[in-house]
């Protein structure tokens, strides 16, 4: 185990009655997988709720008993690190419509006893983080001191702004947007076009019979595309071959083939294809201002934001966090805004450890203090 | 002479106002003024590893270009836009006071002053470009785009009726009281425009 881990971890699960989703539908009962580290203080002010990009889950730091990997965010969460565990209580919970434990597709409907699959409503980021206010309000948590996240995540974020303005000292939004570009938009739909096509997809009635594995893989070869930059892929892969000569004349013959045929193939085994297509949908669907104009939603906002943004990132290019600077120049809301160089692309956010460390611990630090 | 610049501006900033610093570094200047004035402190800054720095320091900075940096700010937003050192620097320095004399209801400027007698000696005697304690550089890799001197912009504030508040002209040693074009290496000013 790493020096500076949180040391052995385990999901945890709240349970709740009901959740009233923006379509109107009521779900109910629901379940919340969550994490915690770090201790709650007295006051109960020194929280951090941190929210996972698509495809994450709540277990973002220190590691599970029998498993090798450590959580999705490890590098930025344990003592000494950016959040630092030994001065704050951190939380991660997986998003509601997820497969990690959350209530899901693939979670089983009580009218039917049978997993909901396209049962499950059209759900939203909004509903995302009004599940996320029970478990706050469950831990007994009246004001956090900073939401953070990252794509999604971020997305998740900002949508405290106009869900729980009051609730949040700080706001961390990193290499996110306010609303998704058609470019945007377009990928996201290939990868639903890739798992619906597959006709192990079955209308998403799969569950116990077959698994859409060709689909939700190519989908996620979609995705790392994106996720990466032209520097970034030549620099991993160049155009080097792989080793095994391929049996079949359109086996991989170039590693990036191979990277990502290997990225597309462990996937599957990890996540649900209906849970694909319900959160890439929410992405979709997201608009923070809505008809409003974006500086109306952070009219009045009194906390302060740490905006990032990184220089190869074209999946949400630097200009939608600019939009985010702009809105809130206009509202007059303490904002810093930072855009890292970094080759990385879209992944920036999970490798650019040493820069998002520097700005987001004194960011917190003063966040703390100007509480005080 | 940057120490003695800024104790100047921190001493014209009202107490518990706000400013907005165009081109603040390492978040120095800022970080000074809320030390002495307990002011609410922006700053821009287009360089990434200034950024660093001012966060360090508690700034609340935004990381671009101040040439189209401002047109996020409702006008008068701010009590002060400071442009100290990055006006000479900057592409187009009359959009941009324009622009600060929007957003603040004052702005505090500081150039160095390119009429000093000694740019004057070294352009007269030794026939080439000056290097002096204000504009340390070579004709090669100065920063500076603009070069005007305390006269070229008090003729420039009559131009476009911009009003003169307050002034201050430091040399090497302090500050200038006499000939302040001849004498001074650096010009700070407070104006205002209705």
């Amino acid at each position: 185990m790493e020096k500076n881990s949180v040391g052995l971890v385990e999901t945890k699960y709240f349970n709740f009655d009901e959740l009233i989703l923006d379509c109107g539908v009521t779900i109910a009962p629901v379940t919340i997988a969550y994490e915690t580290y770090g201790k709650l203080n007295s006051e109960k002010d020194n929280a951090v709720l941190i929210e996972h990009a698509l495809t994450g889950d709540a277990h973002a730091a220190g590691e599970h008993k029998d498993e090798e990997k450590s959580g999705w965010w490890d590098t930025m969460i344990g003592p000494g690190k950016a959040f630092d565990t030994e001065k704050y209580f951190i939380v991660c919970s997986n998003v509601i419509g997820g497969c990690k434990g959350s209530t899901g597709p693939s979670s089983i409907n009580p009218k039917t006893k049978k997993p909901y699959a396209l049962d499950f409503p059209v759900i939203t980021i909004a509903d995302m983080v009004r599940a996320q206010k029970k478990l706050i309000d469950y831990l007994g948590i009246k004001k956090l001191l900073s939401v953070v996240g990252g794509s999604m995540g971020g997305m998740q974020v900002l949508q405290w702004i106009t869900s729980n303005p009051t609730s949040v000292a700080s706001l961390i939004p990193i290499a996110t947007t306010v609303k998704h570009s058609p470019q945007q938009i377009a990928f996201s739909e290939v990868g639903r076009q890739a798992v619906m096509s597959d006709p192990d997809w079955r209308d998403g009635n799969y569950y116990g019979v077959s698994f859409p594995t060709s689909g939700l893989s190519v989908a996620r070869m979609i995705g790392h595309i994106t996720y990466m930059s032209d520097i970034s892929m030549a620099e991993k892969f160049g155009r080097r071959s792989k080793e095994n000569k391929p049996v079949f004349k359109f086996d991989p013959n170039f590693e990036v083939e191979g990277y990502l045929k290997y990225r597309g193939e462990n996937f599957v085994k990890r996540f649900d294809a209906n849970s694909y297509l319900y959160i890439t949908k929410a992405l979709d669907l997201f608009d923070l201002a809505g008809n409003k104009k974006l500086h109306q939603v952070f009219n009045g906002l009194k906390a302060k934001l740490l905006i990032l943004s990184f220089k190869s990132d074209w999946l949400y290019p630097s200009y939608q966090s600019k939009e985010i600077v702009k809105a809130c120049k206009l509202a007059g809301v303490d904002a810093t805004y930072c855009e890292i160089f970094s080759t990385y692309g879209h992944d920036a956010f999970l490798l650019e450890i040493e820069e998002e460390t520097h700005l987001i611990k004194y960011f917190l630090e003063r966040v703390t203090k100007s509480k005080m | 002479m940057t120490y003695p610049a800024y104790k100047i501006i921190a001493g014209w900033v009202d107490e518990k106002s706000s400013v907005l610093d165009l081109g603040c570094g390492d978040g120095d200047l800022l970080a000074l003024i809320v030390k002495n004035k307990n002011v609410k402190a922006r700053g821009i800054e287009i360089s990434e590893q200034a950024i660093y720095r001012c966060v360090a320091k508690g700034i609340s900075v935004v990381h671009e270009n101040i040439e189209n940096g401002l047109n996020g700010y409702a006008d008068k937003s701010f009590d002060y836009v400071i442009l100290h050192n990055t006006f000479q620097e900057i592409k187009k320095p009359a959009v941009v006071l324009d622009e600060a004399l929007r957003v603040g209801k004052k702005v505090i400027i500081g150039f160095p002053n390119f009429a000093n007698f000694r740019s004057r000696f070294q352009i007269f005697f030794n026939g080439r470009v000056p290097v002096t304690f204000s504009m340390p550089f070579q004709w090669y890799n100065t920063p500076n785009l603009h070069f005007l001197s305390i006269f070229d912009f008090t003729d420039y504030c009559r131009e476009k009726k911009i009003k003169i508040e307050k002034s201050a002209f430091l040399g090497k040693s302090g500050k200038v009281k006499f000939l302040p074009n001849l004498f001074a290496e650096m010009g700070i000013f407070v104006i205002s425009k209705e």
